[in-house]
């Protein structure tokens, strides 16, 4: 398969999901430009901003090691003076079971049991349909794909309250863990059609009439040349789609049921916010440990996360 | 540590469960497609289109047009949704005041973050760009991006975090600020009407690693050559930027501005987990919200909705409009 991944790529004169950045090729004058553009005062106000925008997520990283009892009574800047760690908040809110307490272990695999499939199921959809809307020719191929794109403006609040009604009484799904994937799935595919869309299209014409000349049908040519060749774009998709369904809280609240068996981190959440005055020792805790998956898929992709940001937003 | 034996058979339950959902999704597509491949030779083409299109197209039938649909015409009937009742649904939410100040609020919302949010989003990508350490200011900004609106609702929840003076030290830093200067700490989340600005600081929080990331790549679009040129010129740093890079960035502001605008509109989250929509900080997604699924208001919620879309449909139109001019300049 590396052969057409080579050919494409040559044709493209750089990687396929890379755009082309036309500064990348002169290095040496761009920054020569540059310096003098960068001025001792905006470095020390990018700081600050920079400063300004970690503080309160380091306070509450900090706050999280200190004992129920310092959270209560003082700031977690207090730490710096009288220096303490505990792991306790942790391993209350994880493991300690119990109709009062936060039971976030049961929440926290329960994210990842709805986050998995809910970002696999439309990037696969989404994937076919892009690959025929971009090279299977159709009357109304336009139309429809353009009726699609125009979905993605539809707020989520418009379809809850009918696509409830179908799942309880229709289908009898309604608080399980299928009836948000499915929710999800649903909701991701006017974005992601498009964004598989954008990409697909621009695999040179000549990889794919060569397949087709050597007697491939439409799924060997999918199975052959459009996923190995989208594997980029399908990380940088899917990793999107993953953030955003292990952030949801809107589609958890409405149709996951909103017990330990099916809801999610973020409902969790927001029921121990909304009882702030007796929950807060646990909530620093609680809140990292929702936030631990998507900072690690940050931090170690933040490449793909930022490629498959400039897609959405960029391109036509 | 005790009693997680029940914790482990729920665990192996639900990953097998998601194996087996896993497992049934490929299977199906699987057999969609091995169909597809071994259609008879007439018609192959089509059935293979069928193949590949139908799955999603029958989702989105049943899952966003047929509901979007059905919302727009709940919005005129009664709580039921038996009875007809024309636009009272609308008069209802353009005479209550609690109503009123909703679709106010989101008002302030939407004029809000979008403008903060990509200014200081270009500010700070001008200031970053090719600056010693680029990669790690841009981390540090754009990471909010990464956390959850519940989270980034939390995290300031402890930012605004508000104690009686003499009875109590402050446990949150801006009140704590105040303290040190020897002011009067405030309760940020309950005073109205400065309440919804304290809310729509930590929407700006959010979306502004968003604006700065696309900004910046715009920027470092713009051509050497031209910037070059204006200096040789003897044009001034903020002549280069607002007669050079702010033309070549346009169409990407438009984009940013847009895209945030449109999130904004339907800001849920944030507003649910930090003040539950009190204090007079409710706004149209959240209310919609709370009429169906907290008093089974199901005829005021579809009207909310349905305001909501008429909301957000100028901005995508407005947005399509620019694309294509775009494309034809192009």
């Amino acid at each position: 398969m590396t052969d057409i991944t080579d050919k494409a790529e040559a044709k493209l004169d750089r990687p396929l999901g890379q755009k082309n950045d036309p500064r990348a090729a002169r290095p040496s004058r761009a920054s020569k430009a540059k310096q003098s553009l960068t001025s001792p005062g905006a470095t020390i106000a990018a700081v600050i901003i920079a400063v300004i925008w970690t503080i309160p997520t380091f306070g509450l990283l900090v706050s999280s090691f200190r004992t129920p009892e310092e959270i209560r009574t003082n700031g977690w800047w207090n730490m710096f003076v009288s220096p303490s760690f505990t792991l306790e908040n942790y391993a209350d809110v994880l493991t300690t079971q119990g109709a009062s307490s936060a039971n976030l272990g049961s929440y926290f695999v329960n994210s990842i049991i709805i986050a998995v499939p809910a970002a696999l199921f439309p990037i696969i959809l989404a994937t076919m349909a892009a690959y025929a809307f971009a090279w299977i020719k159709f009357k109304g191929s336009g139309a429809i794909f353009v009726l699609i794109f125009a979905l993605q403006i539809v707020p989520l609040q418009m379809a809850l309250i009918p696509l409830l009604q179908i799942f309880s009484s229709v289908l009898g799904i309604s608080g399980t863990f299928p009836a948000v994937w499915i929710a999800h799935t649903i909701f991701g595919l006017p974005l992601t059609i498009f964004l598989m869309h954008n990409f697909i299209s621009e695999i040179p014409g000549e990889v794919i009439e060569a397949a087709r000349v050597d007697g491939a049908n439409h799924t060997q040519i999918f199975f052959r040349i459009i996923i190995p060749l989208s594997l980029p774009a399908l990380a940088s998709i899917g990793i999107f789609q993953f953030l955003w369904v292990w952030n949801d809280l809107l589609v958890a609240l409405v149709f996951s049921g909103g017990t330990a068996d099916v809801a999610p981190l973020t409902q969790r959440l927001a029921e121990l916010v909304g009882n702030f005055g007796r929950n807060q020792e646990r909530l620093p805790a609680a809140a990292f440990i929702s936030l631990v998956i998507p900072l690690i898929v940050f931090f170690s992709l933040q490449r793909y996360f930022v490629r498959g940001l400039l897609a959405g937003s960029t391109k036509g | 540590m005790r009693g997680l034996a029940p914790f482990w058979s729920d665990l192996f339950e639900k990953f097998g469960l998601m194996l087996l959902g896993l497992a049934v999704f490929a299977a199906v597509i699987g057999i969609i497609l091995f169909l597809a491949d071994r259609a008879p030779k007439k018609g192959r083409d089509f059935w293979q289109l069928l193949a590949f299109v139908a799955p999603a197209l029958i989702l989105l039938a049943i899952g966003l047009i047929y509901p979007a649909v059905r919302t727009t015409l709940l919005a005129f009937y009664d709580r039921t949704g038996n009875e007809f009742v024309g636009l009272d649904n609308f008069v209802w939410m353009f005479t209550q005041p609690d109503i009123l100040l909703t679709l106010g609020n989101t008002l302030v919302w939407v004029a809000l973050v979008p403008t903060l949010s990509t200014i200081i989003g270009l500010a700070y990508a001008i200031f970053i760009d090719k600056s010693k350490g680029e990669k790690v200011l841009k981390s540090l900004v754009f990471m909010p991006m990464a956390i959850s609106f519940v989270g980034a609702g939390i995290i300031w929840r402890f930012m605004y975090e508000f104690r009686e003076v003499g009875f109590a030290e402050q446990i949150g830093l801006l009140n704590q600020i105040i303290v040190w200067f020897g002011g009067q700490p405030q309760q940020f989340l309950v005073n109205s009407p400065w309440n919804t600005f304290f809310l729509i600081v930590v929407m700006v929080w959010i979306q502004t690693g968003f604006a700065m990331v696309l900004l910046s790549a715009a920027i470092k679009g713009v051509p050497v050559e031209i910037i070059e040129a204006a200096r040789l010129d003897g044009a001034n740093a903020w002549q280069q930027f607002r007669n050079v890079t702010l033309p070549g960035i346009r169409g990407t502001l438009v984009v940013v501005i847009t895209t945030i605008s449109i999130a904004t509109l339907k800001v849920f989250d944030i507003v649910r987990s930090m003040t539950g929509g009190n204090f007079d900080t409710s706004v149209v997604a959240n209310e919609m919200y709370t009429q169906a699924f907290n008093r089974n208001e199901f005829g005021y919620g579809s009207a909310l909705a349905v305001i909501l879309f008429l909301m957000v449909l100028p901005i995508v139109v407005y947005n399509v409009r620019v694309m294509r001019k775009q494309k034809e300049i192009r």
